[in-house]
């Protein structure tokens, strides 16, 4: 579905993407993780259209997304969950839903948009108690959820998360990835992105290990949950622990 | 008390359309954070549109005022098409002076085609003028009251109630998150534009008949709609409405019970000292509140 070959993307003369490759079939949940500055980020923003100059491939049910602005990618079927949330907080939360189904009411698809409300609003039941409310008197973990039942507005084929858990107290982060989990159950193809990458790795199906610009190991989400490198480096072992735990 | 309530009136009139032109830059800049110095000639080209339309061709008068709205925005579409979104990857001042270029362009162009004469436009109603308490009151106020409310009652409908007017704001507030949302921002800065300088070319159609009208007057009601702005605190529609008629009411009260010679100083007194007192003008909420 989504196809990215060797891309590279740099800022100025700061490279941050080496030449990375990676795939998302149909219905996968894919994470991607690595720390901070691995090129997660910027590897995101070349998908949805942000970053103007990247250099290889990257194609969406087989057309290439060179050039195309983010307003078209987004009418293509990818929307993204932007890190920090970025919602439009001076209005209020059914309107910054709206604003979600942009495109889908210049398509002229006002039926579906009215079914998408109750789907999400029925999905965060708080966001229906909220709805009048202006959007940034929400806490973070409303607004993440207000971020993510925008981007489905949109009725994406593929979803792209970035660092959907930043931020936000452990039991909120324990439930936005319960919700990540559902929509991949019900169909919905998800590319994750986080530094969380215990909470990344146990619902994905596939995921890929960014370190300074470059995939150093992709594989199962169960394989790479056990990778003695992935568990040292991003799943909070320190090498006290790592190491009496290989004596054992 | 006579003459007061006499001031008063005069001062509500060119209040409003202080107004006007405070409402079509405010909302400019709140959504592309941008400061239009031309907007002032954009008045101008609605005003001597009306002596074109209306005096010269003689044609009737909704469609005069139609077709100078026309012009102001469509004026206001090539404007950012070919002058502002050029540059736009340079930094605010940069724009900022093509703004200021684009006002000296206009007003040169006005000059070549109206010339350097100022022309007068009759009232649009010839009723006859109302006495409230011994002091008259001009149709033409009233008109320009009730065309000035109406404009920025549709304005502030257009942006809480319709979907294109809600993309705009979503827009002014947080372009990158409107970007993925699927909202091109590009169109929306044009129609932003185009309904700014629309604003101003009606604020011209209304001032036609109560002033002699000439390519230059531009400049300084672009400064006063600038200073009612500031005033009632930059990006806040009623803000600047509000600002709008105390600006033109302090002056006409201040020509008239002090010298009319500070007519036109009042307004930068005013700024300066709004500037020095709240920065964030009158009516602004603690956080920097759009719309």
């Amino acid at each position: 579905m989504l196809r990215i070959k060797n891309l590279k993307c740099s800022y100025g003369s700061i490279t941050a993407v080496h030449g990375v490759s990676l795939s998302v079939k149909k219905g996968e949940l894919i994470s991607i993780i690595g720390a901070n500055g691995a090129g997660k980020s910027s590897l995101l923003l070349a998908v949805c259209g942000l970053m103007k100059t990247w250099s290889g491939e990257i194609s969406f049910e087989d057309n290439s997304l060179r050039g195309m602005s983010p307003p078209s990618i987004v009418r293509a079927g990818i929307s993204m969950v932007p890190e920090g949330r970025q919602i439009f907080s001076p209005l209020s939360v059914m309107d910054n839903l709206k604003m979600g189904a942009y495109t889908m009411y210049r398509k002229r698809m006002k039926a579906e948009v009215e079914k998408d409300f109750k789907m999400v609003l029925s999905m965060f039941p708080i966001l229906r108690e909220r709805a009048d409310q202006l959007a940034g008197t929400l806490s973070g973990g409303e607004q993440q959820m207000l971020a993510i039942a925008r981007a489905l507005m949109a009725r994406p084929r593929l979803l792209v998360l970035d660092e959907p858990s930043m931020g936000l107290a452990p039991k909120i982060v324990d439930m936005i990835f319960e919700t990540i989990e559902t929509l991949r159950n019900q169909g919905v193809t998800i590319l994750l992105v986080e530094q969380n990458a215990r909470a990344a790795l146990k619902i994905a199906d596939r995921g890929y290990v960014l370190e300074t610009g470059k995939m150093v190991l992709q594989g199962s989400a169960d394989e790479l949950l056990v990778d003695d490198d992935v568990k040292r480096a991003y799943l909070g072992q320190d090498y006290g622990d790592f190491y009496d735990g290989r004596g054992n | 008390m006579q003459e007061i309530i006499q001031y008063l009136f005069s001062g509500i009139t060119t209040g409003a359309i202080y107004a006007v032109i405070a409402v079509g830059l405010s909302m400019l800049y709140s959504s592309t954070e941008l400061i239009n110095f031309a907007h002032g000639e954009f008045v101008m080209v609605g005003a001597m549109a009306m002596v074109t339309f209306w005096v010269h061709l003689a044609w009737p008068l909704p469609l005069a005022i139609l077709a100078a709205m026309a012009l102001g925005c469509t004026l206001g579409l090539l404007f950012e098409r070919f002058a502002i979104r050029t540059a736009k990857a340079s930094n605010p001042i940069v724009l900022v002076i093509i703004t200021v270029g684009a006002s000296i362009f206009l007003r040169g162009t006005g000059m070549l085609a109206w010339g350097k004469d100022p022309f007068s436009v009759p009232s649009f109603s010839s009723h006859e003028s109302i006495e409230i308490l011994g002091a008259a009151l001009l149709p033409q106020s009233i008109w320009i009251v009730l065309g000035a409310i109406g404009l920025a009652g549709g304005i502030h409908f257009f942006l809480k109630k319709t979907l294109t007017g809600k993309a705009m704001v979503a827009c002014a507030v947080n372009q990158k998150a409107a970007w993925l949302s699927g909202i091109p921002s590009e169109r929306m800065a044009v129609l932003a534009f185009a309904i700014s300088t629309g604003c101003g070319a009606i604020a011209g159609i209304f001032i036609a008949p109560i002033t002699m009208s000439s390519y230059d007057m531009g400049t300084i009601l672009g400064l006063k709609g600038f200073c009612a702005a500031m005033i009632g605190g930059l990006g806040s529609l009623w803000g600047a409405f509000a600002g709008g008629i105390l600006l033109g009411v302090l002056e006409s009260l201040g020509a008239g019970l002090i010298s009319s010679g500070l007519k036109d100083a009042i307004a930068f007194i005013l700024l300066l000292l709004i500037l020095y007192i709240r920065p964030g003008g009158l009516f602004a909420a603690k956080e920097a509140k759009r719309f």
